[in-house]
């Protein structure tokens, strides 16, 4: 087995494990510290993919902002004596034949299909060549994504403030 | 030799557990967990695609775009599970029942 292929299995287990964990952990905060290994590990993928602009940005967003803003949510919406933090699962059997019938029905078709596969591209730096293309071929979709960023935090601003009439 | 469908089982093992936390949990938060997830397994396809594909940056370009999306998508998702949580006092969906008739 070649360093990739060891590579890729560790960080292939620690996502789809701690995946598991965020989807069956008893506890919330469980399930948020199992978000952040899946995070790593993803992060990690992209690093073996050549994506290291990309693997930067997830460890940077999703770590550092998305995480902690779920954990915020965890902790605003509980009692502050509410120690345990349980989170209840529901249909349970319906859930678990519906996402085994998925999984098994894309591995089906991911190993069935014959991938036509490019040249590809060798692992290189690619910060430079993304901020190009945001600058000149995808300026357009970039400000739009600003701009719908301004527009969603604004948005979530207003949705939770406290209005002074009611 | 690693190729594209060793990432493309992970990543559709990845939605599947996504779509298990949305389908199965009761708590809200947990089921933007379970969000996060699947956003993250279609970015895992992107990139490979790009990776493997015709040799072009546009699926890590695309990636981008769906982090992007993801942050505003959980700001304003959080946003309302604070509001129903301040309105209900409870971060439950299935309690959330305030429009049935």
């Amino acid at each position: 087995m070649s360093a990739e292929a060891a590579v890729f299995y560790a960080f292939a287990a620690i996502t789809v494990l701690s995946g598991g964990v965020v989807v069956l952990a008893r506890s919330l905060i469980y399930s948020a510290f199992a978000l952040l290994f899946t995070f790593f590990g993803v992060a990690g993928l992209y690093v073996l993919l050549g994506a290291d602009f990309l693997a930067a940005t997830q460890l940077l967003i999703y770590v550092g902002g998305i995480l902690v803003l779920l954990l915020f949510g965890v902790m605003l919406t509980h009692k502050l004596y509410d120690l345990d933090l349980r989170s209840e699962v529901t249909q349970f059997l319906p859930g678990i034949i519906v996402a085994g019938g998925l999984f098994a029905i894309l591995t089906f078709t991911v190993l069935r299909t014959q991938w036509v596969t490019g040249p590809g591209r060798p692992p290189s730096v690619t910060t430079a060549d993304i901020g190009r293309l945001f600058m000149s071929q995808y300026l357009l979709p970039f400000e739009a994504a600003s701009i719908l960023l301004l527009v969603a935090l604004m948005g979530a601003a207003m949705i939770v403030r406290r209005s002074k009439t009611a | 030799m690693i190729t594209l469908p060793h990432y493309l089982i992970v990543s559709s093992a990845l939605f599947s557990l996504g779509m298990l936390g949305i389908l199965t949990r009761r708590n809200a938060v947990n089921v933007l967990m379970g969000v996060e997830l699947v956003l993250n397994s279609a970015n895992l396809n992107l990139v490979a695609f790009s990776r493997f594909g015709s040799g072009n940056l546009q699926g890590q370009l695309f990636a981008v775009f769906v982090i992007v999306i993801a942050a505003a998508e959980v700001a304003v998702a959080l946003a309302i599970v604070l509001t129903l949580y301040r309105l209900r006092r409870t971060p439950n969906l299935d309690e959330a029942d305030i429009l049935r008739g």
